[in-house]
């Protein structure tokens, strides 16, 4: 199947392809983008939790009341698919606790908490590399793993681990489109920050070594795309192109954007590398640049701050940590009928309670908005199959017959129907007429199927270790009862010694009685004798003969 | 402060049930105006007594099932059963056809199965048929079309079965053309001969104007995207297709593609009938076969059948064969070669 979906590149690029349903979005029109990007400046607290990747979470190396320093790692990564953290700027460690995080699940985790002394004073930094160009593409790897590089687009995947692929790269596929309407951050970023852009997608490239590059942004993002040819003329760049491509919801997601520039397809539940192409966000190749050329970990990023929740919406430049209470300010503060704060975009976005949740190294957009601009969903009505769902669907399921499975706990047959296809992009919900959270229904099923299969390993365990125990408990009863034999063998040594003993004295008998028998036998006393005894014995034996006879016939005549 | 928390996508919603029902009722205007002038009283009466009933037996119903009364009679999707049903009876039909047959359509093939979405079968069809098998004389009461009855006349026939003193019931009602085209058929007699009595320019007489209103509502709801191009197009392509092949092998016997099209109910059964979407058939290329095989049906019924038309029958037919059409027309899934997992 990875042939089929392998299509050749066309070099340059003429045509782009369409991925079945999405949707064209008319929403957050005004995008903050346009204005430039302000610093949010430091907050009274940062709250940085130890997972604000994919992956196993970082470990802490800092104690509570330690002081750190703007650019200190602070918690090291544990194991392949992990990344450090850094204290953004200086300050003392007052908490090691859990803390209201971004996280979908609404639950706390472990969080340092640093409260900034305002000072900013960074560590020593390494001299930066001279031309970072002539580096090997290991070393870069590091710098990049060291400084806490994770995807910014949204996945927070360890961004060396990405780029460090064993297959040949045909395309390194720089994304600059917008994953949702209402978030501007990589819009701003390349309006005013195109060089850094494209100088990190240099390093990228040379860690990459990709046969093409490409950066794709949205057709309706013409400043962007100008800002982006402008530096690569600036800095006369030949290798990378600018590509623009369709404003249709969700050409932002990494496998839609692939589709729409190059007709290939990323195996379901396969990587992007599987099809030769390696896809980066435009947020992480700043990033990228900023750790190799300025030697500065990942310590901000930028986050739009929108939504008619907030006076003025805006983006903004965020140290990693920042409470989105902070944001808020920074924007102008809440609007009157502020009802729901979201972490991510209006299609994929989720609720947080709190706006003390933190910004963390994956969050692009925090939306404050009003029941005005998104009311309460209406109540569900009964699922009419009309269909809608099926025609919207990018990743070409049957959203309705999922749903019909999911609702009914059928969760083999949602498997069957493609339930991990789904990329929980919201466009069928949005375009049901029953108001059916179809999402919600997902995320249940997928949830409860990582459930049972999670039981399903506890019990698949529990099974081997009872099946162990059993052999276990088998071979101590044989052990025992070995050892039983043996001892009671021991005991009755004794008896056992007479037995020999009497069977020894019985063959001596034996032996002694068949001699005597022998003797019975054999040593005659009429053994050797002389003719004259002889004829003795004989006349006796007539004797005692003709006296029987006698005895026994008394009519004939005796001595005859 | 407490945010409220919900679950993604945030955006009101696009779409409504309620405001689909309307727009299909609305689309069925021009038809209903069309069928008006064609058929007279009869059929406002028709539609007045079969929403009425089909809204009655849903609240009933949906009371002795426990549920909510009001939002759902508000979904407008028993009043669009009780209306599809009327346009199919004939006008002069008396009242208790139409109650009995959207209160069979709503009772039996809706709510015992679970309501608004848990039908297998077409309501409207389903009740259609059952009027059809058990009175079949009172279902060939139309009148013909472009000379219909007064409003007292038709009163008079619809709720006391009797013709006002004076005038005769034969002299009011007519077979329609679908129906005579067959009994000429018949009788021997050959297609050509018949031109310009059973058929007028493009179907049958009067009833081409109608057809052509239903055009018009459907191709309105292709547009405001109510329905797909998918059930409509190839139900057509069905049946006139079936219908050329026969044409062109013995124009004598067999009807013209064209009078087949705007004859009968086949555009109010491509547009309005078929698309239904409960029943129907869900995947893409599903809709394909489903729609397909109802026009090939629907000729087939049409033409060697006992029956006046045959939409009724082939949709239900199809509605049978919907799930498994389903199961064997999943669409291949993004990044997979096929439409189950792998």
């Amino acid at each position: 199947m990875a042939e089929t979906a392998r299509t050749p590149l066309d070099p340059g690029f003429t045509r782009r392809y369409r991925f079945h349903g999405g949707l064209r979005l008319q929403v957050c029109q005004e995008a903050p983008a346009a204005q430039p990007i302000r610093h949010a400046g430091i907050p009274a607290q940062l709250i940085l939790p130890l997972a604000q990747h994919i992956g196993d979470p970082a470990r802490c190396l800092v104690r509570v009341g330690e002081h750190v320093l703007g650019g200190q790692c602070i918690a090291e990564a544990v194991g392949t698919v992990s990344a450090p953290v850094h204290a953004p700027t200086s300050g003392t460690v007052t908490a090691i606790e859990p803390r209201p995080v971004p996280h979908p699940s609404g639950l706390p985790a472990t969080c340092l908490v640093i409260e900034p002394d305002g000072m900013d004073q960074t560590g020593v930094k390494a001299a930066p590399a001279g031309d970072y160009l002539q580096q090997e593409p290991a070393a870069l790897l590091e710098q990049l793993r060291a400084a806490g590089i994770v995807g910014l687009g949204g996945a927070g995947f360890p961004t060396a681990l990405k780029l460090a692929r064993k297959h040949p790269i045909e395309l390194l596929l720089i994304n600059g489109a917008e994953c949702e309407p209402c978030i501007a951050c990589d819009d701003g970023l390349m309006r005013e920050r195109a060089r850094e852009v494209i100088e990190g997608v240099r390093i990228l490239r040379h860690i990459v070594q990709p046969a093409a590059c490409v950066i794709a942004v949205e057709d309706n993002m013409k400043e962007s795309e100008q800002a982006l040819r402008t530096a690569l003329q600036e800095l006369d760049e030949q290798h990378i192109r600018v590509l623009t491509v369709p404003a249709i919801y969700p050409t932002g997601g990494e496998r839609q954007l692939i589709k729409v520039l190059t007709n290939r397809e990323v195996p379901s539940q396969g990587f992007p590398a599987d099809i030769g192409i390696v896809c980066q966000n435009v947020g992480t190749a700043a990033a990228a640049y900023a750790a190799i050329a300025r030697t500065e970990p990942l310590r901000s990023r930028i986050v739009t701050m929108t939504g008619d929740g907030v006076r003025s919406p805006c983006n903004l430049e965020v140290l990693i940590g920042t409470p989105v209470r902070h944001l808020v300010e920074v924007a102008g503060g809440y609007t009157d009928h502020i009802e729901r704060l979201l972490i991510g975009g209006p299609m994929m976005g989720y609720t947080i309670s709190t706006d003390a949740v933190p910004v963390i190294k994956t969050t692009n957009c925090v939306l404050a908005v009003t029941a005005q601009s998104m009311p309460a969903p209406p109540p569900a009505q009964p699922c009419i199959r009309c269909g809608k769902c099926t025609e919207a669907c990018p990743a070409d399921l049957l959203p309705q017959q999922l749903y019909w499975h999911a609702h009914a706990a059928n969760y083999d047959a949602t498997q069957d129907y493609g339930l991990f296809d789904c990329i929980e992009c919201g466009c069928c919900a949005y375009v049901c007429p029953s108001h059916i959270p179809l999402v919600q229904y997902y995320r249940h099923a997928k949830t409860a199927i990582w459930a049972q299969e999670k039981q399903q390993r506890a019990a698949d365990i529990a099974r081997e270790r009872h099946e162990a125990r059993l052999v276990r408990l088998e071979r101590i009863r044989q052990e025992r009862a070995e050892q039983l034999a043996s001892k009671k063998q021991a005991l009755t040594g004794k008896d056992a010694g007479d037995a020999a003993r009497q069977a020894s004295i019985q063959a001596a008998l034996e032996r002694v009685r068949r001699k005597k028998e022998q003797a019975d036998i054999a040593p005659r006393n009429t053994d050797n004798l002389t003719p004259q005894q002889l004829r003795q014995i004989e006349e006796a034996e007539q004797r005692r003969a003709s006296k029987t006879t006698g005895r026994g016939n008394p009519q004939e005549p005796p001595g005859q | 402060m407490e945010f409220r928390r919900f679950s993604s996508p945030h955006l009101p919603v696009e779409n409504n049930v309620n405001a689909m029902m309307r727009r299909v009722l609305f689309a069925l205007l021009p038809g209903i105006a069309c069928m008006q002038w064609l058929f007279g009283w009869g059929v406002l009466i028709n539609i007045a007594l079969a929403g009425a009933s089909a809204m009655l037996a849903e609240a009933g119903m949906l009371q002795l099932r426990g549920r909510p009364v009001a939002p759902v009679l508000l979904d407008g999707s028993a009043l669009l059963t009780g209306v599809l049903l009327a346009l199919a009876l004939p006008p002069l039909a008396p009242w208790w056809i139409a109650v009995i047959g959207s209160a069979f359509a709503i009772i039996f093939a809706k709510q015992l199965y679970g309501g608004l979405g848990y039908n297998p079968f077409n309501p409207a069809m389903a009740g259609y048929v059952v009027l059809l098998v058990s009175f079949p004389l009172e279902l060939t009461l139309w009148p013909a079309a472009g000379n219909p009855p007064d409003l007292s006349t038709t009163l008079a026939l619809v709720f006391t079965g009797n013709p006002p003193p004076g005038t005769l019931i034969d002299a009011i009602t007519m077979a329609t053309p679908m129906d005579s085209l067959r009994t000429q058929i018949g009788l021997g007699r050959q297609l050509p001969e018949l031109a310009g009595t059973v058929s007028g320019y493009l179907g049958g007489t009067g009833w081409e104007w109608l057809n052509a209103c239903y055009l018009l509502g459907g191709l309105w709801l292709l547009r405001v995207k109510v329905i797909q191009w998918q059930i409509p197009a190839a139900m057509l392509a069905g049946l006139a297709l079936t219908a050329l092949l026969f044409h062109l092998v013995d124009p004598a016997h067999y009807a013209t593609p064209q009078f087949h099209l705007f004859s009968g109910a086949a555009m109010l059964g491509a547009f309005f009938i078929a698309t239904d979407p409960v029943s129907a058939c869900t995947t893409p290329r599903g809709r394909l076969w489903y729609g397909l095989g109802i026009g090939v049906l629907t000729w087939v019924i049409r033409t060697w059948g006992g029956y006046p038309d045959g939409v009724a029958f082939a949709v239900l037919l199809m509605n049978l064969a919907a799930p498994t059409i389903d199961h064997f027309t999943r669409p291949r899934i993004f990044g997979r070669s096929s439409g189950s997992a792998p």
